[in-house]
């Protein structure tokens, strides 16, 4: 029936690790994912687990030595925020186009600048395009749970996964969890027999070739045809989960739709806090609901577009900005949802919000819904292109 | 409303506030509670003025926020008390307990005309008479578990006792000090 524990979501993160127990860990420390490397390290020195910890001097060497265990067969694992993740990058690609199912945990942090050591989705948003899965979690339980399912998910279609979560909100906060008993963790997640791996003394392979104009784009294509095929296994991985512990997972979380007239897209941990803010709606009889990305690689176009066909007005929620005069990440990948689904009627928003830290309220998330209310009523969108609760 | 219980904590860097957050987050978790226990970070130094949060229920908790509308507040630094509005948003039906030396009666003026409970503890003193050293933690815990009743207080007492032999286990000489702290700071709490 699981174990009652209460953790940081960093520890929960270095707990999960620990009971993998992967063969190499390369890392490099920074706010707020530091606890992650350094908890793990503890688990190292205390011979609790045998996983090779490699210490570099940079994020971009973490990666590379990622790359270089995971192309050799190993199961490799990192951890990184904000500036690190950017650091990384360039290695960001090679992993993935080498098709190396790496499992970076990533306590998201803003970027500079100014700087800030807080929370928002700028970091991972910033390599949204790398070619990996990324999942979001809304609190420590489900940063633990996606973890525990990273490696199943992201070894079935050879892709590297990154498991966000929300810097300090959630990395540093102490709440209940219910942790899976480490047998089971161990049968779930299983070993990793890669098919083909450097170290196969009968199968002579190369990592990383260059590939002529002839090549590459069938290369890219079968990229991003594992990315498609990542769907159906993030939901079969998550249904396996759901039989073991109770707690099923798909790519995104309803959240009183069934009804719901007017509804927010969010990620990561405002979702809990939208959550209270709807069952306060909801007792005023308003028909609110929430949809949460829990997957945000690959990205969920048909059930969004499925969750929203009958509301009246939608607010996407972005922490992070793309600077393109235009909208949020989120924005623009739900409105090419619903276009094309063919679905022209929900009115859409777009709210900056939460960056570097800013807190994020229940009252916060209550304005969204009330200004989406009088999005209804007059049947006038408005700037659809706003910031929640700045000063100007 | 939901049955939930709200705590803010003020401290300065270096003293431990967060560190009680989330002593006091422990507590309840072990008497059976959803808790929260977190601190709110700007740029670390020892010093400046800290801020950290609990919430404690019976019921699951998704909220997500720093806490504007507390029940409580801990004041672990009495010189705080001219640096910060520490009374802002904190329930009439509440309290706030403060480390200080002075008498509630004293301290209350410094209040912007907080209405509600105020009550003082000498944690310095308590700290330096049972553990040699100004470690205000384990008092102010022990005050705020008292005033607030959010942990029963036989079942926090036999709770730290466990968590302090298992923290000292290497220095048993600190169980027994904290262990007097905590239980003279329950009853030398003032509340006016």
């Amino acid at each position: 029936m699981g174990i009652r524990e209460r953790l940081s979501g960093n520890e929960a993160v270095a707990y999960a690790m620990k009971q993998i127990n992967p063969d190499v860990m390369g890392a490099y420390p920074i706010t707020p994912s530091t606890e992650i490397p350094q908890y793990f390290s503890a688990y190292v020195d205390n011979g609790e687990v045998d996983t090779e910890f490699i210490a570099v001097e940079s994020e971009h060497s973490a990666m590379s030595t990622c790359i270089g265990a995971q192309a050799a067969g190993a199961r490799a694992i990192s951890a990184t925020s904000s500036c690190g993740l950017c650091y990384m990058t360039e290695m960001l690609y090679v992993a993935a186009s080498d098709r190396l199912p790496i499992t970076l945990a990533v306590s998201c942090r803003a970027l500079s600048g100014p700087i800030n050591i807080n929370n928002d989705h700028s970091d991972a948003m910033g390599v949204r395009d790398t070619g990996w899965l990324m999942l979001f979690a809304e609190n420590n339980q489900e940063a633990y749970d996606n973890y525990l399912q990273a490696m199943r998910i992201g070894e079935a279609v050879s892709l590297p996964i990154m498991i966000c979560q929300d810097g300090f909100i959630t990395s540093h906060a102490i709440e209940n969890i219910e942790l899976v008993e480490t047998e089971k963790v161990k049968e779930f997640v299983g070993k990793y027999e890669p098919q083909h791996f450097l170290l196969k003394k009968d199968e002579p392979m190369s990592v990383g070739a260059y590939a002529t104009s002839v090549y590459y784009m069938e290369a890219k294509r079968q990229q991003a045809q594992a990315m498609i095929d990542a769907k159906e296994v993030i939901k079969k991985v998550g249904a396996e989960f759901g039989k073991i512990t109770g707690r099923t997972y798909g790519l995104i979380e309803t959240y009183e739709m069934e009804d719901a007239e007017e509804a927010i897209l969010i990620i990561g941990s405002s979702a809990g806090t939208a959550k209270e803010a709807i069952q306060e709606l909801r007792a005023q009889n308003k028909k609110v609901g929430l949809i949460k990305i829990r997957s945000f690689r690959p990205f969920p176009s048909e059930e969004i577009a499925e969750a929203l066909k009958h509301v009246k007005a939608f607010a996407a929620m972005d922490k992070d900005d793309s600077f393109n005069a235009h909208c949020g990440p989120i924005y623009a990948e739900t409105c090419a949802a619903l276009y094309a689904a063919g679905i022209h009627e929900p009115k859409g928003i777009n709210y900056i919000y939460g960056l570097g830290g800013r807190d994020v309220r229940v009252e916060s998330i209550q304005h969204v819904f009330a200004e989406l209310e009088k999005i209804v009523q007059t049947g006038d969108t408005g700037e659809t292109y706003r910031y929640l609760e700045v000063r100007e | 409303m939901k049955d939930i219980v709200e705590i803010r904590w003020h401290g300065r860097g270096g003293q431990g506030a967060k560190t009680a957050s989330l002593l006091l987050a422990d507590a309840a978790f072990n008497t059976g509670k959803y808790v929260q226990g977190f601190p709110e970070y700007g740029p670390e130094r020892m010093g400046a003025p800290i801020t950290a949060y609990n919430r404690i229920s019976s019921e699951r908790i998704t909220v997500h926020s720093n806490i504007y509308e507390p029940d409580y507040v801990v004041v672990v630094d009495e010189t705080l008390l001219s640096a910060v509005n520490v009374t802002a948003g904190l329930k009439k039906g509440g309290a706030i307990v403060i480390n200080s030396h002075k008498t509630p009666e004293e301290v209350r003026p410094l209040l912007k005309g907080y209405e509600g409970k105020v009550c003082t503890i000498d944690a310095g003193k308590i700290s330096e008479e049972e553990l040699g050293k100004n470690f205000p933690n384990t008092p102010m815990l022990a005050a705020i578990v008292k005033v607030s009743g959010v942990v029963e207080e036989q079942e926090f007492i036999k709770d730290m006792e466990g968590s302090f032999q298992h923290k000292f286990a290497s220095k048993p000489q600190m169980i027994d000090g904290n262990m007097r702290a905590l239980k003279r700071s329950m009853k030398e709490v003032q509340i006016g």
